[in-house]
């Protein structure tokens, strides 16, 4: 469904401060993968979320979505089928606008927008009905602004608008990380159910190591713009934390005595 | 008494004119953010454009709808600078408010071009009235009614824009740019929409102020900006932030506040040079008094 092939991106390149952001990434995932990625700051992890998105544009190699290439094209022309929610909850709901209103920008995603009455009534009872399953009893305050609910709200609220309306891909960038923790879990339980019920291909950054190896089919783990390790299925499944510490520090390791012999005469 | 009647008869009349403006600068300044300087070259154009076409023989409806037009296409091309060539708002503002004045005075053909004799939408409209037998002339009272009417229509126009597709895309594309273009909203062309319209707005603003003062001035736009700025401060001061129907209401509400308190300096003795002073003074209390009042509250 999504393939990479040699995809490189530089930030700030061609100055002191250039940062390989990502290293000719291959990486196919396939239809119903659900993918968590781990790796430390800088590792690019977000920058492949971004690629995949359209925010950051690769320097080289090529990005195809559903057999089409979309290295280069603009954020709004893929949104039909890719949603994404970022870390911070400001970011993926407008904060002026009500809930209700929210919604149904979400739900017109990637269609035409003319002068249709956007929120009428049969919207609104499509919107309640489509909110009360994920429990936190927003369905009943839809006139509301955004800006009034609490992070986990809007996080829970953000999901539903990414998942409401024909994406196919759901891109999740650390989107539990301004969350405490117990509401991290509920929204994370909801973004499983989510995904399961409408079979979306998922793609989820993570700091957390626990919820990585939980949750998805494959986990991929990132350092220095590439990937450094992936385990899928049976494999994955048996992973703990401190096995996966552990690899992360013996695969760098490894890379560091190598870079030493390369720089050693 | 006759001074508050005349004072009271020119908020309404003047506020009623004026509140196109505040609601053309709503649009940026509100829904966008900022200050799209267009609206005083724009403000201008409308007047012009309706101007030239009076004199030349055209119907003030035709002329005046044109005038809307012309400033559609001003604000349009704000946006396709801004945009497509990637140059801040507000410096793509300056560089079309600065071309349309060579425009203007290329469209009147001189700086100023007077509308005593033509026909005007007022006089349109009372001869429309007066043709059941009545016998209206045109002055504030006569045109206040016109000015509410026209006034109405447009702000239900914006309301009802604003509750749609397109019109919550404008809307989300001014608060949260990221986010709209991840649900797949061109934001190049909903910048271009509200643009068009804000200065539309504008443009009918000056295309109907021309009639009514009798003339069309290359200077007429001038601080207009400000003007219409000061109208939504001062609406929002009142009405607080209570959504799209609140905000039309409490700019036009500022427009007619702003408008009497512009006139009560001048009958009070205050030299029309210092009436931008007033004007200043005007805005600043419009953005501290809701501090204050935050203070007061808590």
């Amino acid at each position: 469904m999504l393939e990479f092939r040699a995809v490189t991106k530089y930030f700030m390149r061609g100055t002191a401060n250039q940062v390989l952001a990502l290293d000719a990434i291959d990486l196919d995932i396939a239809e119903g993968d659900f993918v968590t990625v781990i790796g430390s700051n800088g590792a690019g992890k977000s920058t492949l979320i971004k690629a995949i998105s359209g925010i950051a544009m690769p320097d080289s190699g090529t990005i195809t979505f559903e057999h089409r290439d979309i290295t280069h094209e603009p954020v709004y022309a893929r949104a039909a089928s890719i949603g994404r929610i970022a870390q911070d909850p400001n970011d993926s709901t407008c904060a002026g606008m009500t809930i209700e209103e929210n919604i149904a920008m979400a739900e017109r995603r990637g269609q035409s927008r003319g002068l249709r009455r956007a929120v009428n009534k049969a919207a609104r009872e499509r919107f309640a009905a489509a909110l009360a399953p994920v429990g936190l009893g927003l369905e009943t305050r839809m006139g509301v602004r955004v800006g009034t609910l609490s992070g986990g709200q809007r996080q829970a609220l953000a999901l539903l608008m990414a998942t409401i309306s024909g994406s196919r891909l759901l891109l999740l960038d650390e989107h539990l990380a301004a969350l405490d923790p117990k509401t991290a879990e509920s929204v994370m339980r909801l973004t499983a159910r989510l995904i399961a019920e409408r079979r979306l291909t998922a793609l989820m950054i993570t700091h957390k190591m626990q919820d990585a190896i939980q949750w998805g089919n494959r986990l991929l783990m990132m350092d220095s713009g590439r990937i450094i390790f992936e385990a899928r299925d049976a494999e994955k499944a048996a992973l703990t934390v401190n096995a996966l510490i552990d690899k992360f520090h013996q695969i760098r390791h490894t890379q560091l005595t190598s870079d030493r012999v390369l720089l050693t005469p | 008494m006759d001074q508050l009647y005349s004072l009271l008869t020119n908020m309404f009349e003047q506020g009623f004119l004026f509140g196109f403006l505040a609601l053309g600068v709503l649009i940026t300044f509100r829904f966008f953010r900022f200050p799209d300087l267009t609206a005083e070259g724009s403000y201008t154009l409308g007047a012009s454009v309706a101007a030239a076409l009076l004199v030349g023989g055209f119907n003030p409806f035709g002329a005046t709808f044109a005038a809307m037009l012309a400033g559609a296409a001003a604000g349009a091309v704000t946006a396709l600078i801004h945009t497509k060539l990637r140059i801040n708002n507000i410096i793509a503002g300056i560089i079309v408010m600065t071309a349309l004045y060579t425009v203007n005075l290329r469209v009147m053909g001189r700086a100023n071009v007077p509308l005593l004799s033509t026909p005007t939408v007022f006089g349109d409209v009372i001869a429309a009235v007066n043709a059941f037998g009545l016998t209206l002339r045109e002055n504030a009272l006569t045109t206040i009614p016109i000015a509410f009417v026209l006034l109405l229509i447009g702000a239900a126009i914006l309301v009802w824009f604003f509750a749609t597709d397109m019109g919550l895309a404008i809307r989300a594309t001014g608060q949260n740019e990221p986010m709209i273009l991840s649900l797949g909203v061109d934001t190049d062309r909903t910048k271009m929409y509200g643009l068009a319209l804000s200065n539309a707005f504008v443009a009918l603003s000056g295309a109907l102020v021309a009639q009514n003062h009798g003339f069309a001035d290359i200077g007429m736009g001038v601080g207009i900006l400000v003007t219409g700025a000061a109208a939504v401060l001062i609406g929002e001061a009142i009405f607080g932030d209570r959504g799209v129907l609140w905000w039309v209401v409490a700019a036009i509400v500022g427009a007619m506040i702003y408008r009497f308190l512009v006139a009560l300096a001048l009958r009070v003795g205050l030299d029309p040079v210092d009436l931008r002073l007033v004007t200043a003074a005007l805005l600043l209390l419009a953005l501290a008094v809701p501090r204050w009042r935050l203070r007061l509250i808590r």
